[in-house]
Order: C-alpha cells, then sequence, then structure tokens
C-alpha cells in the first residue's frame, strides 16, 4: 500500500558530518558491494570495462566549492542516498504498491516483485535517491541495508549499514532518529544538524551535520612563516635560495 | 525532464481522443450535434482509436509491462492509477454509447445517458493525466495550477478540431462548432501562454544551496561530479535546452497549434463545401504536429531539482 503508514516512532536513518567526510568513496563502493547481492541485487552496471560506463548505485559522493558571501571557500564532500523521508513522496505516487515505507522502522522500500518500471518515483523524488535498473526493468534504491542491520547471523557491531561500517573516518552514524535520547539524536541536537531541501516537504529522516566554523588563530599574522636564522646563516641561505631559482 | 516519445504520442493521441469522446457524448447528451449515425460512429471509433492507441504506447515504456494491470491498486493516493483508473472505467460507457449508436433507434434514452457519463469520465480522465505531472512538487514547471487547465483546454480544442473535420467529411452544418473551436484555441492559446509567462518568471523554491543546506548567499559549485559517465538521473531528469532553441519552437507550437488551425477553421465560414473540407481536414495534422511540440517542450523546459546535485544553479 503506497499511503505512508502510522509511524510506530522509530526511524532508522544516518547522520552525515559533512565536516568529516573527506570524499573517499569507501562508503558508496561498499555499499555496491554489498546491495548487488542484497534485497534489491543486482546493482546492475552496464558497458562497466568499456567507454560509457553506467550502473546502479545507491549512494554517491558529489564534491562542491562552497564560497561565502565574504569570499572564503570551503569545499565539501556531500555523500547522498535515500533519506527515508517521513513524507516521502516516491511512495505515494507509485500506482502499484511496490514503493512502500515500513510502519515499524520508517524504511522506504521497492518490492522488485511488482514493480512495473514507470519511473514515476525517480521523478517524484527531489533528491535523485533512486535509480532504475534499465536491464531489470525496475526501480532500485537504498535500502539502509534491511538486510544488513536486522542479520544476527553478523556479530552485534556489523548490523549497521555498509557505508557505515566502511566509513574511514566516521562520517556516518546510524540509528534511531525518532527516539530523542538516541546518540544520533543527540549528534544532531548538539551540531545543528538538518534536513536537506526541507521547502520540498519530505520530511527527511537523514539529517546532515554542517561544516564547523573555520577557526583562525588570533596571532595568525605574527605566526605566518618567516625565517628563524638570522645574520651570516640568513646571507647563505638567501644565497642558496637566488642560486637554486 | 527528458522527452520520451512514447509518453509525448500519449498524452497527445489520447487527450485529442477524449476530447472528441467528450464531445460527442455531450453532443448527444445536449442534442447539439447531427443525429446522423455513420458519423457518430464514424467519431466515436476513431476517438477510441486514439485512446486505445496512446494507452498502449504509454506502457511501451514500462520495465514490466506485464505488470501493468497492477497500477489500478493504488487509486488513494496516486494520480497515475486514477488516471489507470478512470481511463479504463471511461470504456464502459464510451463503449455502450458506441454500441448503442450502431444497434438501436437514434432517439434511445440510452444514447444520452451513456453520452453524459462518457463526457463526465473523460474530463476527470484528462484531469488525471495532468495531475500526474503537476502534484510533482520536485519540477517547479509542472507543480503549477497551468498545467491541468492547459491538459483540458488542449484536449478540448484538439477535439474540437476532429470533430469539425468530421462534420465537414459528413457535409454536416458545422458554422456553430468552428465558432467554438476558434474560442477554445484562443482561449488555450492565453492559458499557454500565461503558463510560459510563469515558468519564465519564477524558479523552484530549492536552490542549490538549500540542496546540500549552506547558507544562502553563498556561491556552490560542483568541483566533482560522483561519476565520470551520465547516470539514470542525468539521463532522465537533466535535460538541458538552450533558450534561443526553446524560444523558436515555442513560436512553432503557438503557430501550428493555435494561430494556422484557428484560421484555417475560420476560412470554412467563408468557403464553399470543397475548401470548406480541405480547411477543416487540413487543420488536424497542422494541430497535431503543433501539439506533440508543445508536448516536447513541456518536458524539455521542465527543470527538476536532482539538477541542483549537477551543477545547476537554480531549478
Ligand atoms: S530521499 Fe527520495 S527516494 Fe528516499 S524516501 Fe525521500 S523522496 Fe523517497
Ligand atoms: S517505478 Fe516501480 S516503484 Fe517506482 S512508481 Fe513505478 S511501479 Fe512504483
Amino acid at each position: 500500500m503506497t499511503a505512508i503508514p502510522k509511524s510506530s516512532g522509530k526511524k532508522l536513518g544516518l547522520v552525515i558530518d559533512l565536516d568529516i567526510c573527506v570524499g573517499c568513496h569507501a562508503c558508496t563502493t561498499s555499499c555496491k558491494e554489498w546491495n548487488t547481492g542484497g534485497y534489491s541485487a543486482p546493482l546492475t552496471d552496464t558497458d562497466p570495462y568499456g567507454e560509457n560506463p553506467t550502473g546502479v548505485w545507491f549512494n554517491r559522493v558529489h564534491t562542491f566549492e562552497v564560497t561565502a558571501p565574504d569570499g572564503s571557500s570551503q569545499t565539501i564532500n556531500f555523500p547522498k542516498s535515500c533519506l527515508h523521508c517521513d513524507d516521502a513522496p516516491c511512495v505515494t505516487v507509485c500506482p502499484t504498491g511496490a514503493s512502500f515505507k515500513r510502519a515499524e522502522d520508517g524504511i522506504v522500500l521497492v518490492n522488485q516483485d511488482t514493480c512495473i518500471g514507470c519511473k514515476l518515483c525517480s521523478w517524484a523524488c527531489p533528491y535523485g535517491a533512486r535509480e532504475y535498473d534499465s536491464t531489470d526493468g525496475v526501480m532500485k534504491k537504498c535500502t539502509l541495508c534491511v538486510d544488513k542491520i536486522y542479520n544476527e547471523d553478523l556479530p552485534e557491531h556489523s548490523r549497521v549499514p555498509a557505508c557505515v561500517s566502511a566509513c574511514p573516518t566516521g562520517a556516518r552514524s546510524f540509528g534511531d532518529l525518532g527516539d530523542r535520547d538516541s546518540a544520533v539524536s543527540k549528534l544532531v541536537e548538539s551540531r545543528g544538524g538538518f534536513d536537506l531541501m526541507p521547502e520540498q516537504q519530505c520530511s527527511p529522516v537523514n539529517k546532515y551535520l554542517p561544516l564547523r566554523k573555520k577557526v583562525v588563530p588570533a596571532n595568525a599574522a605574527t605566526t605566518a612563516l618567516r625565517p628563524k636564522v638570522s645574520g651570516v646563516a640568513d646571507a647563505l641561505l638567501k644565497w642558496i635560495d637566488k642560486s637554486l631559482c | 525532464m527528458n522527452p520520451a516519445f512514447s509518453v509525448i504520442f500519449f498524452t497527445t493521441a489520447s487527450g485529442a481522443g477524449y476530447g472528441l469522446l467528450g464531445l460527442l457524448g455531450a453532443g448527444s447528451f445536449f442534442s447539439f450535434l447531427p443525429a446522423d449515425r455513420t458519423l457518430m460512429i464514424a467519431a466515436s471509433v476513431t476517438a477510441l482509436l486514439l485512446i486505445t492507441g496512446g494507452l498502449l504506447s504509454s506502457t511501451f515504456h514500462l520495465g514490466h509491462p506485464e505488470r501493468a494491470w497492477r497500477a489500478v491498486s493504488q487509486w488513494r493516493t496516486s494520480w497515475l492509477s486514477r488516471e489507470g483508473v478512470s481511463s479504463l472505467v471511461t470504456y464502459i460507457p464510451a463503449t455502450l454509447f458506441t454500441y448503442t449508436w450502431v444497434f438501436c433507434d437514434i432517439d434511445n434514452s440510452m444514447i444520452r445517458l451513456s453520452g453524459l457519463a462518457t463526457v463526465v469520465l473523460a474530463v476527470i480522465t484528462v484531469f488525471t493525466t495532468a495531475m500526474i505531472y503537476a502534484s510533482l512538487r520536485s519540477i517547479h514547471a509542472w507543480n503549477n495550477k497551468w498545467v491541468p487547465l492547459n491538459y483540458l483546454l488542449l484536449a478540448l480544442a484538439t477535439g474540437l478540431i476532429l470533430l469539425n473535420a468530421f462534420l465537414a467529411w459528413f457535409a454536416a452544418d458545422t458554422v456553430g462548432l468552428t465558432i467554438v473551436a476558434i474560442a477554445v484555441l484562443g482561449g488555450s492559446l492565453v492559458s499557454k501562454l500565461l503558463y510560459w509567462r510563469f515558468i519564465d518568471s519564477s524558479s523552484s523554491s530549492s536552490s542549490n544551496a538549500s540542496a546540500i543546506g549552506t547558507r544562502p548567499g553563498s556561491t556552490v559549485k560542483l568541483t566533482q561530479s560522483p561519476h565520470s559517465q551520465a547516470n539514470y538521473l542525468q539521463q532522465e531528469m537533466v535535460f538541458v535546452i538552450a533558450r534561443k532553441h526553446a524560444r523558436k519552437l515555442r513560436r512553432i507550437a503557438t503557430l501550428m497549434t493555435f494561430v494556422i488551425p484557428s484560421v484555417l477553421l475560420a476560412a470554412t465560414l467563408f468557403s464553399n463545401s470543397k475548401l470548406n473540407v480541405a480547411c477543416a481536414t487540413l487543420a488536424v495534422p497542422v494541430a497535431t504536429i503543433g501539439i506533440l511540440i508543445e508536448r516536447w517542450l513541456f518536458f524539455a523546459e521542465a527543470r527538476h531539482t536532482v539538477a541542483l546535485y549537477y551543477g545547476a544553479q537554480s531549478a
């Protein structure tokens, strides 16, 4: 049923720290590895070793350069996957019921056996979180590793999405964002976590943490690099500098 | 948005089909059409063929056409599902309507009743088609009230152009309907021009700053795409058409959809019967090409918010 179910209160999701992410793509590749054998398997690639490789990925890392009005600029590595929205338009537009949101944990999934491949859900998602598999003729998207996070054959610490396991910098956290006392909720609270495109009214569950303010030391000017030697040594260094140029 | 031919053909053909079918139904109910059995049968069969051809072509772009029947199940939330349901339900009175024209007395009350049900359902179906697009907040050019208005008016206008041709072929009196058709074409041109003004003068409330959550006023530049080759998202939803190119196509669409058919229809008011038939007939292909271009632009000019993640400054 593509109506959004009444939430049980549990909202599993990710918190992504843009201040920490270094843009290494470890999360995207491990996502691909896990999920090409998971719930929506396979994540088909076409022409993988040829001139025009393309394929289905659930997670993509974009890199942006952001220049503030005062002229200072920063690089933002920006991982993007399904945000498992509370008011998911991708679910309500689905004509078949293949797209659904789970009441028990809020995960948004596509049933690969009933999807007709009309692509309307991918049009409805403002974030571009759904990718059509033209080989299978069905829509695919992040499953929040539903087949990993509840998997009792795995050790406890592995029962998190593959992207979270893989991130070498700890930029990704996983937990229940419906529980105000959970570690992820506290992290969002303390760091001023935000929603992407709130004006699209999707109420995303996943949150992003902003870049920390750049701290410029007060004595920055006086600690600037300058020669630490003087006298003869200084003259000698200057002579070496000159003759090397 | 990438204009897919199957969808463009579907909305054009079924729009004209529902327009014609609705007019035949209304004409039978309110008795403003000649009670000419052959004319009514030929026209309603044509309308049903256009609708069916359109619906079939819309299933061609599905990944799993054999599962298409599932699409009628989610009418509570999905406009696409509602369209599926109402297009199927329309077949019931429409088939009955055609059947009664073929086999029953011309003054049969079933003709009038099925005609009334047909026109109501035809309007609903065209409206649900338009709402599939108009309900998508992610696409500013579609998420507005002009879209259903344009779809309804253009279905009516193309239906009237077709009906005028049928009346001319069967040497029936067309004067009243010709004047109505010219007026509707004028009205739909105004609504299309207002639509274009709307999309030119406004853009999505989402920006490349809100897409990644930076302060408004910052400039955002994509320095590294996540992938080297265009992916599904870009192929399907990031379609760029040069402004100059779009302007030219808008002018051609305006001429062919509205202006030339109006002139041709106006000419039928003052010409002899042979020229009358020629003009009314010529209006059909001219308007069809015009609407195909108009629909192509409807997709090509629509920008999706996902483009904000691929370097677009606004959506
Ligand atoms: S991010 Fe997109 S695909 Fe995921 S739940 Fe939200 S609208 Fe749906
Ligand atoms: S592509 Fe599949 S999941 Fe998406 S709206 Fe169509 S039927 Fe539903």
